[in-house]
């Protein structure tokens, strides 16, 4: 894999106007990552982690600091259909069926002009495990099985970056496993450089290279942990005591983000 | 099963018949002041010719301005949730609008476009426009943040968010408004003729209420009821073949 720098932020700052009132969404925050990368955003609520990939998304502007993605302001990377973004809720139109779901970012906006090569919808319906309910629409499906739909369909514009906030958190916690498992799959067949939000300290510790945890008031970065020496090729167990520390350690550190909370 | 569906509207509808008959025998109501349900089919048939012929330009009214009202009221709807200011400076203004009753407006376009069918289904169009045009602007805006979100990621521009999501996912809504105006504009149709024409079954009910004809009174009020429902049931139909999802 090339160390091209997927993502880089600097003394990144958002804020927002609500009710006359400018709130500090989070402030100071850097981060870096190489192409290729599994990176896992935690936090308490309020922290900024979804605001963080909206601005990395060019969903939202940012106030100070600066973005980078593959060294260019999100928005042409996203112009560039180089993003994919995969929402908490499945966000299917509901009158398409799956594969129309799935063929939807290459019928909208400029794809056409982009003119990169994509991947297949068939294929990627066969590679979240849904082949055969290519004519489904979605309300014929489970949570699970939708949210399978919204990754084919962010995968089908070969994105280089793939940015997933929250998308099993509504599951129930085998399904969440088996997505994950799922998820680490596609990742190792597709090294697409993926920053995922979760709120789950299991789920940070199992998919991420590195863990960056986040803080409230103001939201910011409080730290960044490496796994690649204890998770070679990203891979662990969920049955070993060197899951269970990871999670025990992340959960600590977690734990000194929501204490800023209470005395709050 | 799906007879026993079919059956209790129906029993429903037959006993109040029944109890419509039953008070019109004992209470011996005099035929002009009420007649009884057969006498009323009876005279559906025996004037047949008459009705059908008033039915006529009543339904083109209705159906012209039901399809003029509602093709306006998403016209509006369409700019209102693209230009804020147009908004804000006209939606106001359709609000108070509608606030005149109908039934005040009708001498007021008579004296504007005289006794023509052009008043008649303007009156009508205006009956059914106010309540599409705040489905339609609910519906427009009732797209998710994350879908807005989903189709900014893929750069798609207003005319691909307009007719890739916010029409599709105002249809629900555009059909619960049509089934209102299906009413409403056979209301308008009638209302409309209550003042300058001599056709129509508007005409016939009022005519027929000062000849004291009182079974074709009530043939012309059941033919107009029939016109609405079966604008209402091409409605429904049209709604079934088009919407075959649901919100999850």
């Amino acid at each position: 894999m090339n160390q091209e720098q997927a993502i880089e932020l600097t003394d990144l700052e958002v804020s927002f106007e609500r009710n006359a009132r400018r709130i500090t969404a989070f402030t100071g925050v850097s981060l870096r990552a190489d192409a290729g990368r599994f990176v896992v955003l935690i936090g308490p609520s309020g922290c900024g982690k979804s605001t963080l990939l909206r601005a990395i998304a060019d969903l939202l502007a940012v106030g100070a600091g600066k973005v980078h993605v593959f060294g260019k302001a999100p928005a042409q990377v996203r112009e560039a259909r180089r993003i994919s973004f995969v929402f908490q809720d499945a966000t299917l139109l509901p009158w398409r069926t799956v594969l129309e779901n799935v063929r939807l970012p290459l019928e909208v906006g400029n794809w056409r002009q982009v003119g990169r090569p994509n991947r297949k919808p068939e294929d990627l319906i066969r590679l979240v495990g849904l082949a055969g309910r290519e004519d489904a629409l979605p309300h014929e499906l489970s949570g699970g099985q939708r949210q399978r739909v919204s990754i084919a369909r962010a995968l089908v514009t070969n994105p280089d970056i793939l940015l997933m906030d929250e998308p099993f958190g509504a599951l129930d916690e085998i399904t969440r496993d088996r997505l994950n498992d799922e998820l680490l799959r596609i990742w190792r067949e597709t090294r697409t450089t993926i920053v995922f939000v979760t709120h789950s300290l299991s789920e940070a510790a199992f998919l991420g290279q590195s863990v960056v945890v986040m803080g409230v008031n103001p939201g910011r970065i409080i730290e960044e942990i490496d796994l690649d020496a204890r998770k070679p090729d990203n891979r662990i167990d969920r049955a070993t005591t060197e899951f269970f520390t990871i999670t025990s350690e992340l959960r600590a550190i977690l734990e000194r983000a929501y204490g800023d909370t209470a005395r709050s | 099963m799906k007879s026993a569906t079919w059956l209790w509207p129906i029993s429903g509808a037959a006993s109040l018949f029944a109890l419509w008959w039953a008070v019109i025998v004992l209470f011996e109501v005099r035929p002009f002041i009420a007649p009884n349900p057969v006498a009323v089919v009876g005279a559906l048939w025996t004037n047949r010719s008459l009705l059908l012929s008033n039915l006529m330009p009543t339904a083109m009214e209705a159906l012209c301005g039901f399809f003029v009202g509602n093709f306006i009221a998403v016209t509006l709807a369409t700019i209102f949730i693209h230009s804020a200011t147009l908004r804000r400076m006209y939606f106001p203004v359709a609000v108070i609008f509608n606030t005149i009753p109908v039934i005040a407006l009708s001498p007021v376009l008579i004296l504007l476009f005289g006794v023509s069918i052009a008043s008649k289904i303007i009156i009508a169009a205006v009956i059914c426009l106010f309540p599409t045009l705040v489905n339609m602007i609910r519906g427009f805006e009732s797209v998710s943040a994350s879908e807005l979100e989903l189709m900014r990621v893929m750069s798609a521009s207003r005319r691909e968010v307009f007719f890739r999501l916010r029409l599709p996912r105002s249809l629900p809504f555009l059909f619960a408004a049509l089934r209102i105006a299906c009413t409403t504009s056979v209301i308008g149709a009638i209302v409309s003729e209550w003042i300058g024409t001599d056709t129509g079954i508007g005409v016939l009910i009022i005519q027929a209420t000062f000849d004291y004809r009182t079974e074709l009174l009530y043939a012309a009020i059941v033919t107009s009821s029939a016109l609405a429902l079966a604008m209402f049931g091409t409605v429904a139909l049209l709604e079934h073949v088009f919407v075959r999802w649901r919100t999850n």
